[in-house]
């Protein structure tokens, strides 16, 4: 019985949809753990529900005047006759999110010197000794990259050094900055840079000229001194001391926030991830990112990747992220990246621009490789690859192909057509689709293949735990929630 | 309460308007002449009166004996009158209306009464009556209003209703008003036509912000709860359009029992759906016109419902959003959420309780309408 008065009406008489039925929007869903799903529509919102309700949800049957109908309308899952707005409402966040790919390609990454002072194992990129001026990256070349750089749509460019270590051709980065901004006093883009280095050359000249312009610092912290020092080994066996030097010195003449580290896991890691993130606090740094060993270059050679399997590393990530969440119940605020990064996926309506993740892949339209002889790479993993003698991902070369050359050519397209998630087996139908994205170059240097049998996938195993892993502490435990929310507060 | 119209006005000597007569108040006796009959002088000691005021309020008692013409001793209620304030004369019975006050927080103006919605909570129930005569006098009135005004709204009824004169309305506040915000209210319902949003954006006003209601997450209560079928959609192809023609606009909620339960949801919709708007007013129920006969179905106390607040602020501010909670004292708020609230009600019917005296954030409380001291929260406490 209505408690208004005569002139109004109940809010029975406001339901159009008086046939009691509903269509549905597109979705898709995946078993999250014992007897509950993931609901997810096409752009990323979500519902966890239990089977009983899955199935009168797409069945039709979910009665009207219930919360569970409600919900399941209010974040677009269907539509019934009462309201059409939801298509035009989906059509707009669909365009958010993808308006990414619009923008293109963003980070441009200069491989200015293959010559690096360490000797690591798991090294990524085959190593030369640091006196062979053969593989530097040349002025002419760098120009000739540039030329590429602000050919991008892009309003954001961000030009990363990368190596070998590149501080051994500081000269070439001095030359490539000074060189891009005279550029963009006409491109007018929002221009940064990075150079990630182990740090062992950090001169306060290098300082000086970061401080000037504003570059970035990233470098490589695998763990505690005995760790890190034998995953980087290099004469003197003192690569844990330097690094640490150098991020305090940096962290004192930049600011703090203006280095940051990356580690590598390798086996010996396994065992020791809370020492691994106690050694980035002791360093005054404010986030980890937890990284599976990717199977590029020396590593896959030395059968590495294989030492561990995923399930091996994600009980790793598990109990780093368990020990970072205590972390921040003490009332310290630390991130983990990646969880970052999938809660951010979870929530936010806006695509993300992490190059791994990305539907279709971010090789070349997010993310592109120069390489010290010119060659231009879709990914820094394509040149990985390359060392390892398959240049399958190699789009041409600074010297001899164009802008238009290099981002048509056969190779990036066949590979990006191939990249798009939503038309991949077992990717296609799967619920974490609008969080996940492809990694062609993954799959074709463990597969052969660049789309490859998902069933057989580390990508796809690791996402898709770590996937489960953070629903589950999103809606079962209000405490993490709240510390993982707070870690996206933008 | 400040009373903001009377008719207890005594005329003192001969009234020559035949028209009701809507002007500026000034004290200054100096005015040059050639200005004065567009001026009313206001008088608040017993001095002389200068000569040809287009009219003379007097706001003191003593009995000076010769009055020019046209002027009239005002109604007590009225004697906060200032320099600068604009009112409206009705010179067949003595009425004034206040349509301006310099020192208010705010001046909003009523475009019309009728209204293409019926919302069950509805403040200022619609009427379906030729007011048009509202617009004339605002279009008066505007140009009369000291520049340095902070804000000015235009509410309703539905406000887009008055049709062409909606838009030239908005074009007067940015000639004579560069640089006063203008704040109007609007269900949104009548921007689903494009050509409107574009007509209103056009005009380039410099600081103008339209205020929407949206009320649920989904059509049938929204629609329900404005009493109207399709409004649920048509609002919201409205916020795209005036969006889209980069209009700023407010979504603006008010919480009853019929709503309050889904706050965190219609928070998660809006934050979702809607990010792009560019504040979220989450509003305390207004007891009076509707609300005040609907009561019954609904009232709930806000301290009930401060879970679904907090959760629903949270919500958005994590978004990004700009959000701010009105018209709820911040004794009911949560303590995390209480940097939201504003001090969101109109000065001249914004009251405070006799507990209220001891508390030490009554300086930044919103306090109550006036109309709410009746029926205020069970859990008000001086902090």
């Amino acid at each position: 019985m209505s408690l208004l008065g005569k002139k109004f009406k109940g809010i029975e008489a406001f339901d159009q949809a008086a046939n009691r039925t509903y269509q549905l929007l597109p979705s898709r869903f995946a078993a999250l753990d014992d007897g509950r799903y993931l609901l997810s529509n096409e752009v990323g919102e979500y519902l966890v529900v239990d089977r009983k309700h899955l199935e009168s949800y797409v069945k039709k049957q979910v009665p009207h005047d219930t919360d569970f109908y409600y919900d399941l309308k209010s974040k677009h899952f269907l539509f019934d006759d009462d309201s059409n707005v939801a298509i035009d409402l989906l059509a707009l966040k669909y365009r958010t999110k993808a308006q990414r790919i619009a923008q293109f390609t963003a980070l441009h990454l200069f491989v200015v010197s293959l010559r690096c002072d360490y000797s690591c194992q798991y090294c990524q990129v085959s190593r030369q000794t640091d006196d062979k001026v053969a593989f530097d990256m040349s002025e002419e070349t760098a120009d000739k990259a540039l030329d590429l750089v602000f050919r991008s749509p892009s309003p954001a460019i961000k030009i990363e050094f990368q190596g070998g270590e590149p501080l051994l051709n500081f000269n070439l980065i001095q030359y490539i900055v000074k060189e891009a901004r005279w550029r963009n006093l006409v491109h007018q883009r929002d221009l940064q840079f990075v150079i990630t280095s182990n740090l062992s050359f950090l001169s306060d000249e290098v300082l000086s000229f970061c401080q000037e312009h504003n570059i970035q610092l990233s470098t490589s912290l695998d763990g505690p001194e005995s760790l890190h020092n034998s995953n980087r080994p290099r004469p003197g066996k003192n690569s844990y001391q330097l690094t640490v030097d150098g991020i305090q010195k940096a962290q004192n003449f930049l600011g703090r926030d203006k280095i940051g580290a990356l580690m590598t896991t390798t086996e010996r890691s396994l065992s020791q991830v809370k020492a691994i993130i106690d050694t980035y606090l002791e360093n005054n740094l404010d986030c980890i990112f937890l990284r599976p060993l990717s199977p590029y270059g020396f590593a896959i050679k030395n059968q590495q990747a294989q030492k561990y399997d995923v399930d091996r590393w994600f009980e790793f990530y598990k109990e780093g992220l368990d020990y970072i969440l205590e972390i921040n119940r003490q009332g310290h605020t630390f991130v983990e990246v990646y969880t970052q990064l999938i809660v951010n996926k979870l929530l936010s309506p806006f695509g993300q621009g992490y190059v791994d993740l990305q539907s279709p892949a971010g090789a070349a339209i997010s993310a592109i490789v120069y390489n010290y002889d010119g060659d231009v790479y879709a990914s820094d993993e394509a040149r990985m690859l390359a060392e390892m003698g398959d240049k399958k991902f190699r789009l041409g070369n600074v010297h001899t192909e164009s802008y238009e050359d290099i981002w048509l050519s056969d190779v990036l397209l066949d590979t990006l057509e191939s990249s798009l998630s939503e038309s991949l087996p077992m990717c296609s139908d799967c619920g974490f689709l609008p969080y996940c994205g492809t990694d062609p170059v993954y799959h074709y240097a463990t597969q052969g293949d660049v789309v490859g049998n998902k069933a057989l996938s580390g990508f796809c195993s690791k996402n898709m735990k770590i996937f489960k892993y953070v629903i589950r502490l999103l809606e079962s435990d209000s405490d993490a929630r709240d510390i993982l929310l707070s870690w996206v507060r933008s | 309460m400040i009373c903001l119209s009377a008719k207890d006005n005594h005329s003192l000597s001969p009234i020559s308007h035949t028209q009701p007569f809507i002007a500026k108040i000034t004290d200054n006796p100096h005015l040059p002449r050639a200005l004065r009959p567009q001026y009313i002088f206001l008088l608040t000691v017993a001095t002389a009166i200068p000569e040809g005021f287009g009219l003379v309020l007097v706001a003191h008692e003593s009995d000076e004996g010769i009055y020019p013409v046209n002027t009239v001793r005002i109604s007590q209620e009225l004697r906060y009158l200032k320099e600068h304030d604009v009112i409206k004369f009705y010179p067949e019975d003595g009425k004034i209306n206040v349509l301006y006050r310099k020192e208010a927080n705010a001046n909003s103006f009523l475009l019309t009464e009728r209204c293409n919605s019926f919302c069950i909570m509805c403040s200022q129930p619609p009427r379906d009556v030729d007011d048009s005569y509202l617009v004339d006098d605002l279009l008066a009135t505007i140009p009369l209003i000291h520049p340095e005004t902070h804000e000015i709204g235009f509410t309703g009824g539905e406000t887009t209703l008055v049709g062409d004169q909606f838009i030239r309305l908005i074009q007067s506040a940015k000639n004579h008003l560069p640089r006063t915000a203008l704040h109007i209210l609007s269900n949104g319902r009548n921007f689903q036509h494009l050509d409107l949003a574009m007509k209103v954006a056009k005009v380039k006003h410099p600081d103008l912000m339209i205020g929407i209601p949206l009320y649920a997450d989904y059509s049938q209560l929204h629609d329900f709860i404005v009493q109207a079928d399709n409004a649920f959609d048509e609002t919201l192809r409205g916020i795209l359009n005036l969006k889209r023609c980069q209009v700023k606009v407010e979504i603006r909620v008010v919480i009853h029992q019929e709503n309050y339960q889904r706050l965190p949801r219609l928070a998660e919709f809006i934050a979702r759906n809607l990010l792009f708007v560019d504040h979220v007013a989450l509003m305390g129920l207004e007891i009076i016109g509707f609300a005040k006969s609907n009561l019954n179905a609904l009232w709930i106390d806000p301290y009930n419902y401060r879970d679904e607040l907090k959760n629903a602020v949270d919500i958005m501010a994590r978004a990004g959003m700009r959000v701010s909670i009105y018209n709820t004292p911040l004794c009911v708020i949560p303590e995390s959420v209480r940097n939201y609230a504003a001090q969101s009600i109109s000065d001249w019917k914004n009251d405070y309780l006799d507990e209220c005296a001891n508390c030490s954030a009554r300086q930044q409380c919103s306090g109550f309408f006036s109309w709410n001291l009746r029926k205020p929260s069970q859990y008000i406490k001086a902090l």
